[in-house]
C-alpha cells in the first residue's frame, strides 16, 4: 500500500494511527470518569496557549506550542476545577464558559497574529481543524515524547488509576491520594490533546478521546480489554481516515478521521454482542412473543 | 447610521438574543447543548446549501434550525439507549455532525463564501457590508435577523414564561400539573439553535456559547430570583458586547473574540468579588464566623467559671492558650477584639465579663 511507503503519507498515516491509539486509551478514562466534556473544553482552551506560545517565540517549533497548548489547557481545568467547588455554577455551565472564553481569548490573539509580517502564522490557523497533510516526522518524534510518558504513567499506576477510576471513595477511604490521580490523569488527557491538535484540530479533538472509548466499552466489561480495544479503533479509524483522504480533491484528513471514529462507534452500539442495540431488542422481540 | 454604530447595535442586539434562552440553559443544566447546536447548525446550512444551491435561500435558515434541534435529538437518543452518558452523547454527536459539515464544505463548497473559518469565528466588522432592504430601510442583514429573533425569543419568554419556570424548578410538579415538559425543551432547543443560527453569522458558533451561557452564570452568582437573574444577564451581555467592541478597535482585533472575552472578564470578576457568594467575600463570612465563634467560647468560659473558687486560675489569659487549646496569637486578637467590643475588661491579671458580654454568652446558649 502506498500509504506506507510514500514518505508523506506513511508520516499522516503513522502520526494519524499515533494520535488514535494514544487518545483511543487515554480517553477511556475520560469517557468512564464522565468528562468527556472536559477533553472539548481543555482542546478548545488550548487555541489562546498555541497563539500566545508563537507569538513570544516566533516559532512554529511542535514542542513550544505543545508547552503553550498544554498549559492553556491546564490553566483552563484547574479554573473549572476552582469554580465548580466553590461557586454555585453546575460543571456543565463552568465547562461552557470556560470553553467558549478561552477559544475567544485565542481568536483575539489570532487576529492579532495575523496582522503581523510573519510568514509562519498561515499554519496557525491550521489548528482550528488541523492539517494532517502539515505532518512533518519531527512532529512524529514530538507526539511520542508525550505519548509515551503519558502512557507509560497510567500504566505505572495501573491498579490505582483502575481503583479511583471506579470506586472513588473506596480509593479515598484506604488512603489513596485521589487529588493527585484526579490530577495525573487530567494531566495525561492533556497530553492527549496536545498530540492531537495538528493533526485534527481544537475542534474535534474531543471526538477522538470520546468515540473510541464508547465503542470499545460496548464490547467489554473490563477496562484492561477496554483499553487495548479502544487504542485498536482508534488507530484503525485513523489508518481509514488518513488512507479515504488520498481518494480525492477536498478530502480533507481530520473530519475524515472523526467520521470514520463515529461510525465504528455507530456500529459497536447497534452490533457489539451483549450491549449492542440489535441483540437488546431481539431479546425484547423473543420475551414479548414467549409472553 | 455609521458603521461603526451599525456594529455596535448588531453586537448588543447578539448578546441580549443570546442571553435570553440562555438562562434557562444554565438553570436547566444543559449549557452544553448550547456547544453541540452551535456547531452542527453548520450541517443544516451546508445540506440545505447544496440542495439549493444558493448562499441567500431561505431553506438555509430552516436547514440550520432543524439541524441544531435535530442534534438535541440525537443526543438524547444515544443518552436514551443507556449506553453511553448523556456527556459522552454529546462528545459523540456534534465532532460527528461537525465534521461530516466541515467535510462537505472543503469537498464541494470550497470555492463559495461558506468556509468554515469565518463559520468558526465570525466577524462582525464586515456585518455593515451585507445588506438587505427592509421596509424601505437600508439595513445590515444581520442587524434585521438579530432583531427579529430578539422578538420572537422575548414574546416566547413573555408567553411562556410561567411554564419555563416551572419546568425548569421542578420539572416533576410540572408534569403532574399537566404541562407538557418535553414540549417546553423542544420549544426552548428551536429558541437556542434560531438564536445560534442568526447570532453565529455575525460573531462565530463558539463565541455564540460565550455570549449565551457566561452573562447567565455571571448573574447567577449575584441573585436568587429569575426575573432579576434575566435582567442582570441581559445588561452583562451588553456591557461585555459594546466594551468588547472598543477593546477590539482599540487593539485592531477580532471583535468577537474581544466581546468573549469580556464576558469571561465579567464572569472572573463577579466570581471573585460578588457581594455575597464571590470567592473574597466567602473568605471575609469564614472569618468573621471564626472570631464569632471564638468570642462565644471566650465569654463561656468566663461565665461558667465567674465566680468560682479558681475563677483566679481559669479566667487568667494564659490559660485560655492551654484550655481552649488556640494559638497564642490568636487568643491575643481574640482577647483584644472582645475588649473592643466591651464583652471582657481587665481586672488586674484576670479577664472579667462585663454586662454586654454576659448577655453575649447567654445569647449564645440559647442560639
Amino acid at each position: 500500500m502506498e500509504l506506507f511507503t510514500d514518505y508523506t503519507l506513511r508520516t499522516v498515516t503513522i502520526g494519524a494511527m499515533l494520535l488514535g491509539a494514544i487518545s483511543g486509551f487515554l480517553g477511556c478514562f475520560a469517557v468512564l470518569r464522565r468528562q468527556a466534556l472536559l477533553g472539548d473544553a481543555m482542546s478548545h482552551a488550548a487555541l489562546p496557549g498555541i497563539a500566545l506560545a508563537f507569538l513570544l517565540t516566533g516559532q512554529r517549533d511542535p514542542f513550544i506550542l505543545f508547552v503553550g497548548a498544554a498549559s492553556a489547557a491546564l490553566l483552563a481545568a484547574l479554573w473549572l476545577l476552582v469554580v465548580v467547588r466553590t461557586a454555585r455554577i453546575k460543571d456543565d455551565a463552568a465547562l461552557a464558559l470556560i470553553l467558549a472564553v478561552f477559544f475567544g481569548f485565542g481568536l483575539v490573539l489570532l487576529s492579532y497574529l495575523q496582522r503581523q509580517p510573519n510568514a509562519a502564522q498561515a499554519g496557525l490557523k491550521s489548528f482550528l481543524f488541523g492539517q494532517a497533510a502539515a505532518l512533518i516526522e519531527r512532529d512524529l518524534w514530538a507526539m511520542l515524547v508525550v505519548g509515551v510518558p503519558a502512557l507509560a504513567l497510567v500504566l505505572i499506576f495501573w491498579p490505582q488509576v483502575k481503583l479511583v477510576t471506579f470506586d472513588p471513595d473506596f480509593a479515598r477511604s484506604i488512603g489513596l491520594p485521589v487529588r493527585g490521580f484526579d490530577v495525573l490523569l487530567t494531566v495525561v488527557i492533556v497530553a492527549a490533546i496536545v498530540i492531537g491538535i495538528q493533526t485534527v484540530g481544537v475542534v474535534l479533538m474531543s471526538a477522538m478521546l470520546v468515540a473510541p472509548a464508547v465503542a470499545a466499552r460496548q464490547w467489554t466489561n473490563r477496562l484492561e480489554t477496554m483499553v487495548v480495544l479502544a487504542a485498536g479503533f482508534g488507530a484503525l479509524a485513523a489508518m481509514a481516515g488518513a488512507w479515504l483522504s488520498t481518494l480525492g480533491e477536498g478530502l480533507a484528513t481530520g473530519p475524515l478521521i472523526v467520521l470514520m471514529m463515529s461510525l465504528v462507534t455507530v456500529l459497536s452500539l447497534v452490533f457489539a454482542p451483549g450491549r449492542g442495540l440489535l441483540w437488546r431488542n431481539l431479546r425484547r422481540r423473543q420475551v414479548l412473543q414467549a409472553s | 447610521m455609521s458603521p461603526q454604530l451599525e456594529v455596535q447595535l448588531i453586537a448588543v442586539i447578539v448578546a441580549t438574543t443570546c442571553t435570553l434562552p440562555g438562562v434557562f440553559l444554565v438553570l436547566r443544566r444543559m449549557a452544553m447543548l448550547s456547544d453541540a447546536i452551535s456547531h452542527t447548525v453548520l450541517l443544516g446550512i451546508v445540506l440545505a446549501y447544496l440542495i439549493s444551491n444558493s448562499l441567500t435561500s431561505p431553506l438555509l435558515f430552516i436547514g440550520a434550525v432543524a439541524m441544531g434541534v435535530i442534534t438535541v435529538w440525537l443526543v438524547e437518543l444515544v443518552s436514551g439507549s443507556r449506553l453511553v452518558h448523556e456527556d459522552s452523547a454529546i462528545g459523540l454527536v456534534f465532532p460527528a455532525l461537525f465534521a461530516l459539515a466541515v467535510l462537505l464544505i472543503s469537498r464541494f463548497a470550497g470555492n463559495v463564501h461558506l468556509d468554515t473559518d469565518s463559520v468558526l469565528l465570525g466577524e462582525l466588522a464586515f456585518a455593515p457590508f451585507d445588506r438587505i432592504v427592509f421596509f424601505g430601510l437600508d439595513l445590515p442583514r444581520a442587524l434585521v435577523g438579530g432583531i427579529g429573533t430578539l422578538i420572537l425569543n422575548l414574546t416566547l419568554l413573555l408567553l411562556f414564561y410561567k411554564e419555563l419556570k416551572l419546568v425548569t424548578f421542578d420539572p416533576a410538579l410540572a408534569a403532574t400539573l399537566g404541562f407538557t415538559p418535553t414540549l417546553i425543551h423542544y420549544g426552548l432547543m428551536t429558541s437556542v439553535s434560531l438564536t445560534a443560527v442568526t447570532a453565529f453569522d455575525a460573531v462565530g458558533s463558539v463565541l455564540v456559547v460565550a455570549l449565551m451561557i457566561a452573562p447567565p452564570a455571571t448573574a447567577y452568582l449575584l441573585t436568587d430570583r429569575l426575573p432579576r437573574m434575566i435582567v442582570l444577564s441581559v445588561a452583562i451581555g451588553i456591557a461585555a458586547a459594546l466594551s468588547g467592541y472598543w477593546l477590539a478597535r482599540l487593539f485592531d482585533v477580532s471583535i468577537a473574540g474581544t466581546m468573549a472575552t469580556m464576558t469571561g472578564v465579567a464572569f472572573l470578576g463577579t466570581f471573585l468579588f460578588a457581594p455575597r457568594r464571590g470567592i473574597v467575600a466567602q473568605v471575609r463570612q469564614q472569618q468573621i464566623n471564626r472570631e464569632r465563634f471564638a468570642l462565644q467560647m471566650l465569654t463561656l468560659h468566663l461565665l461558667n467559671h465567674e465566680g468560682t473558687g479558681n475563677a483566679g486560675v481559669e479566667c487568667h489569659p494564659h490559660h485560655l492558650i492551654e484550655e481552649l487549646r488556640w494559638p497564642a496569637s490568636f487568643a491575643v486578637t481574640i482577647v483584644r477584639r472582645a475588649e473592643q467590643k466591651g464583652l471582657v475588661q481587665r481586672q488586674g491579671e484576670l479577664l472579667i465579663l462585663t454586662e454586654q458580654g454576659r448577655q453575649f454568652a447567654d445569647a449564645a446558649i440559647v442560639a
